[in-house]
Formats: structure tokens, C-alpha cells, sequence
């Protein structure tokens, strides 16, 4: 039976499941039906002077009939009193003793830190949050990302927070920024004890065509906001891998963005993430998500034969390499499993249309199977990935007689690289 | 010999036809997008092929699906201008739902007809307008038959910018789509409705109660017009010539379908046989299940596996409580001397050959005969050149017979298929006589 219970930059909680901090995590009354329905943690919605909101808040990308694929808000932290609460902090903590409450936090002046902080840890809060990561509103007023966006604000006010905090502290990264490394590096320098990431992505979710104003519309108008939600897990497994497979940073993560199920969860526990944080998802489908999320991690590590999730952590980071230490000499071609083929025909337009021409009819009219010209394949998935049978195209490796090689090799010791193919 | 336009053929109220629902409710527009993404989008797709109008079902569909429903539908009527029609009528499970890819994967296929009626249907109901007609050429064309052939001809002609004048022998237009069409697909008054979308391209004639060629000759056709395009369907039923046909209460399917469509059948029988194995035996069994006649049995002389009409359809009929007496031949009608009350009936081998010793005798007080109808080709046969087979006309690919400028289409080629075959034979007919008219061939 794998152990599920996690243990992210020392804050401890029964799976590495938490609500991530964000309208699901608005109140003591949500965060407790969250634990209910078996959330691990919550990151509470951040805590700073309380604000006032606009109406509208949110949008969404619709694609292909599926609703709330990239997701998009223009909210503020918390508009709730303060002392309201920390005294819900304090029951949910109080009630929930093996859950973990990590307390998101936004202020300006030290003094400010000083006091919230403080204020957290009276509460109960078995770890800190520092909101450097709001793209829309907030930064406005020199909080959230306008800190995130600049390592030496980053590090001095991360700095400040580990003088007063005596419970783990996380600093939430923004990713509206051309490299995340500094970003990460400068957190770790001001003493943080871990990371969360992505906070969301600064956006313009759409435009309302009839009336001519962006969305989600405020009486004329709108504003850019921050992006989530299923479309943005690969910037977020970018940045978190970046961080993980950097040598001098190694601190802890906590992987946020796009996690919709147990299998996005894996992936970013695969690239070094420690615990994942789920908003969107939750806001459109409720907290009773994670029952599965349990369920298929459970499953998944039994299969794997993972004990623990510490085991997992990072395991595919070795395997995330620069470009130029790719086997350019690792030759594969598509496959077409012709009693898996329905003919649909996805596969020959899309090699011929976006590929480079190499899938063709049957020269037998009878059969509505493509054909691949394995001479010319280069072996670039597009055919597998829009063909809608599961299973029918695979990529199989080619022995082509070259030994491995990579572009840095080849640059640097002349390593012999086999001939391109498709390049006329 | 009457002149009228389109919108003056109005059905009279309270037509049995009345009590039928729609078998394939229309989808909402939730429900329209929803199936319209599971469309794979297949390139050179089987859909199409499996059209007879080669409608691009792909790209209709990604309109709907992208909220572009007034091009979805320009993309049904650019191919078939009876789109609307087509949608409620076609056999699409033998069609383009048949041919969906999604079949072989397991998974239901693409609601096709369902998702094209209601990119139509939204045509018709916000009178979007596609088409004009085309400059005028000075070239006049006669049609023999307002149904689907002719009316897809006249359209297709006007859009080319010739004169075209239809003649049709009933008071009303839209041949089967109006008299034929089960109701529970398309009642009449959707059919008229059809008629009039499509003539308001303006510019065609029609020349109603106006049989070719009692009360107008081919000669006096080909005197008037530079091109004829002949789509004037099939006779009347075929009877039984057996004792008793003369009965009361027996009558032809298609006879009596055309009555209950566009006036009153009477509904009041217990015993309905219908005598017939194909696509009408079905329908009109169907119909008479609807219109609450309690027992209904179709009497065919092959097995269930053998006969002609659809398979899903018998299905559906077997649903509704219909049964059937299968390798069973009547030899004739028994009555009381004015009215039917049975049919005498052999059995069959699997040689269709009557089994000696098995005549019994079926009670009914209703007796439809859907056996075949008469072919009209040799109404046509009179025009030197023209050749007819089986009393169906022969042509072409593009509908052209033996007589140079005489063209030929729907059921009185074919020998009676689908509203969507006869609408290809009338669009690409009329595609040829504007290549002939034009000079090109």
C-alpha cells in the first residue's frame, strides 16, 4: 500500500494534494468541506489588506465543445476582514490537525510582513505562501508580480519573511518573466525554504465580438488578468522542471498550473515538484475531484512500485536534457496498425498539410489504410497524435546502424550524424 | 391546364398525416454543437462519398460546430439545394451516418442528418438567402415533374441564368417529398414550404395539372424550349391480378400514403395487411401502426433476410407492434362481396415456390398493395432516340438520353431510389444543359 503523505519544504500533509490559493480557499467553511472530501492542504487565499472586486471576475477558453480549458480572473486577494480570517484559520487548523494550512500572503512594508506573519502563525498556519505572483491588479500597486518580476525585491522581501517566520516559508514565483531561474535563485538566496509555481500568466482571455470590449467585461471595459487552467500545464512543467534540474537551486516545489487529475499531478511530481496545488480545476468542478486524484496516485505508485512519494520526485528530471545533448542519430518512423485504422484519413492531411508529405492513400483502392513512406517519415509524431484511435500509429525506433550522437558532440568532436531525412 | 406559383399550393386542414411526431426530434442548438465536435473532421471523407449529392459533411459540420451555422448551410445547399429535405429523409444509416468512421471504432456515428436538419432548418427559419439567378441567356428549358429532380434542374438552371418552365401533373409541387414522404420524416406542409425556399430564386414557371404528354406533346415541349429535362417518376401501383382486387378496402400503397398525406384515409380498420417487402411495404406499415390501426402484418413472399426494405426500418416498424408472415403470397382478396375481409395466402419455399397444401386465409378489412409501381419511360419512348428499358429512360452519367437536348433524371431513370439521388441527377443534369446550352459540349 504506497504512503501517499507528503512532505513539502517541511510542511506535512496526508497526500500532496492542496488547494491552491485562490477562490476555493476563500473561507473556513470551503477549506473544511475540501479536507472532507479528502484534500491533503489548502493554500489560503491570500491574506493582505483586504481588497474590493470588480464584477465580472473570470473567462474562459472554450475549445471543441470543452469549457474552461484556459481559464482567466481579475481578482484580488482576499476582500474578507482580516481577524475574520485567522479565526478561521485557527478552527479549520484546529479541527483539521493533519492538514496542512499554508497562509498565502501579500502586504508592502516590512512592518506589514512583520505583523501578518505573526498573525498566520498565532492562527495555526503550518507554512507561509509569499504572493510574488499576481499578474493582474495587485501589481498595479507594486505587490504581487511587480516583486516577483525583480530578484533583488524578491530576495529582500523573501528575506524579511524568514527573519519573522518560524514555520516554513514558500515564495510563489510569477511566470511572466523571460527565465525562471534567477526568479527561483533569488528566493532561495533571500533564505526561503521552498517554491510554489506558476502563479498565473498575464492575459486577455477574449474579446466580445458584438460589443467590441475584451473579457470579462466591467461595464465598457476589461482588463488583463491572470491565465489557468489546463492550458497552461506546460508552461508551468517547464518552469518547474527548469528549476528542478538546476544544480544550484535544489530547494523544494510545490507544482501549480493546469493539474486537473492524477496523471497531471504525476507529471509534475515526475519533474521534481513535492506537493501540487489545483485551483481551476476545483472551480469548475468541485472539490469531490480529488477522490480520484487519491485514487489514481494510489494506483499508480503501486504499479510503479513506489513506496512513497519522496521516491518519485524528480524521477524524470534526468531525462530532461538541453537540445543540443539530444541522440540526434535516434531515428524513429510512424507505424499504421491497419486493423486499428478506421480511415478517417486525420493522418495523410496532417502529414501533408503540416508535416513533410510522407503519408500517402493505398495504392490499393480496396483498402482504406494510408501507407508511410518510411524513406521520408522523419519521425515527427504529428500523424500519431491527431489520429483518434488510441494505439493505431505508433513511432517505432528504426536500427539505422549510427551510433548515438548528439549535436553537441558532433560541434564539438565531430561525432558522425546519420543523413537527414525529409530535408528536399 | 392551370398556371400557379408555389405558394399557392396549400393543404387543406385536419389531413391524417396530422397525428405523426417527428420519429427524429430536431436538435437544439446545445445539442447540435455538442455532436458537431465529435466530428473527426476526416479529410476525403467516407461521409461524402456515401452522399449521392457529395454534400462536404465535414465542413458543414465544423460550421455548426464554430457557430457558423448560416455557412453550414450554405455548404448543404451549394451541393443540395433540397438539403432540408434530404436531412429529414434520407436513408442516412445506409448513407453518410453508415459510412461514419466512428462504425469502426465502435463508438455511434455523427448524427449527420440530424445535425444537417438543423443547420437548415436554421436557414429556412431566418430566411437566409444564398443564390440568384444568373443573367439571362435567353435559353429556355422544360421540366417535366416538379419533384426533387426537377426542382433541384430549376434551381440549378436559374443559377445559370436560364428560363425554365416546370410541368407537373398534380396541383401540387414537391412530387414524394410532398404525396410520398412518411410523415414521421416530413409531413407535406414542410415539403411546400421547401418548394417555396426554392423558387424563390424567382423565375421559374410552373405549369400545374399538366400531364406530358396527354395535355401537352413532346412536340410542342421541344418547340418551346431549348433542353428538356424529363423527371416525371413512376405510375400508379401495381396491382394484383387476382380475384377479388376490385374489392373495397383494398387499395395501392402509394395511393393511399398520397390520401392520407394530403386529405384522409379512413383509420377506422382492425386488420391491415400490407402486401410488399420493401421501403414502401415498410413505411406504409409504419404509417398504418400510427394511425392506431391495432393489428398491422406485412405479408412478403421472401424471408426477413431477403427483402428489400431497410433494415433499421423494419426494426422500427417491429417497435411500433407491426409483424409480418413471411414466404407468404396472396392468391386472392376474399370479401363479402362489397367490401375486403381477408386475403387467401400460400406459403413459400425458400424457392419462392407455393408449398401445395398450405392456402389459408389472412382476415383484413384494410388491404395495401406495396408491390412496385408502373414505370413511366415509355410516355417518353414516342421521342426518336430516346431509348427505354424496363420502362425506365435510358442516359448518361449527366442525365442525357439518345435524343440530343433531352435529359433524364430521378425515378424514371433509376427505377424509384432516394429524394438524394434524384436531386443529383437534377443538379447535374442541369449542369450538362447549361454546358449544352452554353456551346461547351
Amino acid at each position: 500500500m504506497p504512503d501517499l503523505s507528503t512532505n513539502c519544504a517541511g510542511i506535512r500533509s496526508p497526500n500532496p494534494f492542496w488547494l491552491a490559493s485562490a477562490p476555493p480557499a476563500n473561507s473556513g467553511e470551503q477549506v473544511q468541506r475540501a479536507f472532507d472530501h479528502g484534500w491533503g492542504g489548502a493554500v489560503w487565499k491570500t491574506l493582505g489588506t483586504p481588497i474590493q472586486n470588480v464584477s465580472s471576475r473570470f473567462g474562459a477558453i472554450q475549445y471543441g465543445g470543452h469549457r474552461g480549458v484556459g481559464f482567466n480572473n481579475i481578482e484580488l486577494i482576499t476582500d474578507r476582514p482580516l481577524d475574520v480570517n485567522f479565526r478561521e484559520i485557527y478552527e479549520t487548523k484546529k479541527k483539521y490537525p493533519d492538514h496542512a494550512i499554508i497562509v498565502s500572503l501579500m502586504v508592502e512594508s516590512r512592518e506589514e510582513w512583520r505583523e501578518i506573519i505573526k498573525r498566520s502563525e498565532d492562527a495555526g498556519a503550518d507554512g507561509l505562501e509569499l504572493n510574488f505572483g499576481c499578474p493582474h491588479g495587485m501589481c498595479e500597486r507594486g505587490m504581487g508580480s511587480a516583486v516577483g518580476q525583480e530578484p533583488t525585491v524578491n530576495e529582500r522581501i523573501t528575506g524579511w519573511a524568514k527573519e519573522f517566520a518560524n514555520v516554513p516559508v514558500l515564495v510563489k514565483l510569477t511566470p511572466n518573466v523571460g527565465d525562471i531561474l534567477p526568479h527561483g535563485l533569488a528566493a532561495k538566496r533571500g533564505g526561503a525554504d521552498g517554491v510554489s509555481l506558476i502563479n498565473t500568466i498575464k492575459s486577455l482571455i477574449g474579446v466580445d465580438i458584438d460589443n467590441f470590449v475584451p473579457q470579462p467585461r466591467v461595464g465598457g471595459r476589461s482588463t488583463n488578468g491572470g491565465y489557468c487552467g489546463a492550458a497552461v500545464r506546460p508552461i508551468a512543467l517547464h518552469m518547474v522542471g527548469q528549476l528542478a534540474r538546476d544544480p544550484n537551486f535544489r530547494l523544494p516545489i510545490s507544482g501549480i498550473g493546469g493539474v486537473t487529475n492524477w496523471r497531471d499531478a504525476v507529471e509534475f511530481l515526475l519533474l521534481g515538484s513535492s506537493s501540487v496545488q489545483v485551483c481551476t480545476e476545483v472551480m469548475l468542478k468541485g472539490y469531490r475531484i480529488v477522490e480520484d486524484m487519491i485514487e489514481g496516485l494510489d494506483t499508480y505508485m503501486a504499479e510503479k512500485g513506489f513506496d512513497t512519494v519522496d521516491q518519485m520526485v524528480g524521477r524524470a528530471i534526468p531525462a530532461y536534457s538541453d537540445w543540443g545533448d539530444l541522440d540526434m542519430n535516434y531515428e524513429i518512423v510512424a507505424k499504421i496498425k491497419a486493423d486499428a485504422c478506421i480511415g478517417c484519413n486525420r493522418c495523410m492531411v496532417a502529414c501533408h498539410d503540416g508535416a513533410h508529405q510522407c503519408i500517402h492513400p493505398n495504392p490499393d483502392a480496396s483498402s482504406h489504410v494510408p501507407i508511410v513512406d518510411e524513406d521520408e517519415c522523419v519521425g515527427c509524431n504529428l500523424c500519431q497524435i491527431v489520429c483518434p484511435v488510441e494505439g493505431c500509429i505508433s513511432m517505432e525506433q528504426v536500427d539505422n546502424g549510427f551510433a548515438p550522437a548528439t549535436w553537441n558532440q558532433h560541434i564539438g568532436d565531430g561525432a558522425v550524424l546519420r543523413p537527414k531525412k525529409g530535408a528536399h | 391546364m392551370d398556371d400557379t406559383s408555389a405558394d399557392t399550393a396549400a393543404l387543406p386542414p385536419g389531413r391524417s398525416e396530422a397525428v405523426f411526431d417527428d420519429y427524429k426530434p430536431a436538435y437544439t442548438a446545445n445539442q447540435a454543437r455538442v455532436e458537431a465536435n465529435r466530428c473527426l473532421y476526416c479529410h476525403d471523407a467516407p461521409c461524402i462519398t456515401a452522399c449521392p449529392t457529395s454534400i462536404d459533411i465535414p465542413t458543414f459540420i465544423r460550421k455548426i460546430a464554430t457557430d457558423n451555422v448560416r455557412g453550414s448551410a450554405k455548404t448543404i445547399f451549394d451541393s443540395n439545394i433540397l438539403g432540408m429535405s434530404c436531412a429529414r429523409v434520407c436513408p442516412v444509416e445506409v448513407l453518410c451516418v453508415g459510412d461514419c468512421v466512428y462504425n469502426e471504432m465502435g463508438v455511434p456515428p455523427i448524427q449527420i442528418g440530424k445535425l444537417q436538419r438543423f443547420a437548415t432548418d436554421a436557414a429556412f427559419d431566418a430566411g437566409w438567402e444564398y443564390y440568384e439567378a444568373g443573367e439571362s441567356t435567353g435559353k429556355s428549358v422544360g421540366i417535366v415533374g416538379a419533384g426533387p429532380a426537377g426542382l433541384a434542374a430549376a434551381h440549378r438552371l436559374r443559377r445559370f441564368g436560364h428560363a425554365v418552365t416546370v410541368y407537373e401533373k398534380r396541383s401540387v409541387l414537391g412530387g414524394l417529398n410532398t404525396t410520398g414522404v412518411a410523415p414521421y420524416k416530413m409531413p407535406a406542409a414542410r415539403s411546400v414550404e421547401e418548394v417555396a425556399w426554392v423558387t424563390a430564386i424567382g423565375g421559374i414557371e410552373f405549369k400545374t395539372n399538366t400531364s406530358v404528354p396527354a395535355d401537352i406533346s413532346w412536340e410542342a415541349l421541344e418547340a418551346a424550349h431549348d433542353a428538356l429535362f424529363i423527371c416525371f417518376g413512376l405510375g400508379p401501383d401495381s396491382r394484383l391480378a387476382v380475384e377479388g382486387a376490385e374489392l373495397a378496402g383494398v387499395h395501392g400503397a402509394v395511393d393511399w400514403i398520397e390520401d392520407m398525406k394530403l386529405s384522409t384515409v379512413d383509420t377506422s380498420a382492425r386488420r391491415c395487411l400490407v402486401i410488399g417487402g420493401g421501403n414502401t411495404a415498410l413505411d406504409v406499415v409504419r404509417e398504418a401502426v400510427g394511425l392506431g390501426i391495432p393489428e398491422v402484418t406485412m405479408v412478403y413472399r421472401g424471408t426477413e433476410a431477403g427483402m428489400s426494405g431497410y433494415a433499421h426500418e423494419w426494426a422500427a416498424a417491429k417497435q411500433g407492434g407491426a409483424v409480418a408472415s413471411w414466404q407468404t403470397q396472396p392468391v386472392a382478396f376474399v370479401g363479402d362481396g362489397e367490401k375486403v375481409t381477408g386475403v387467401r395466402c400460400i406459403k413459400l419455399d425458400a424457392d419462392k415456390k407455393p408449398i401445395v397444401g398450405t392456402e389459408h386465409v389472412l382476415e383484413a378489412d384494410l388491404v395495401l398493395l406495396a408491390i412496385g409501381q408502373s414505370k413511366l419511360g415509355d410516355l417518353a419512348a414516342a421521342l426518336d432516340g430516346v431509348e427505354v428499358e424496363w420502362g425506365r429512360i435510358l442516359c448518361n452519367d449527366d442525365g442525357a438520353t439518345g435524343r440530343p437536348g433531352v435529359y433524364v433524371g430521378g425515378d424514371c431513370r433509376n427505377g424509384g431510389k432516394e429524394v438524394v439521388n434524384a436531386v443529383a441527377h437534377g443538379r447535374d443534369a442541369a449542369i450538362a444543359i447549361h454546358a449544352r446550352l452554353s456551346g461547351e459540349s
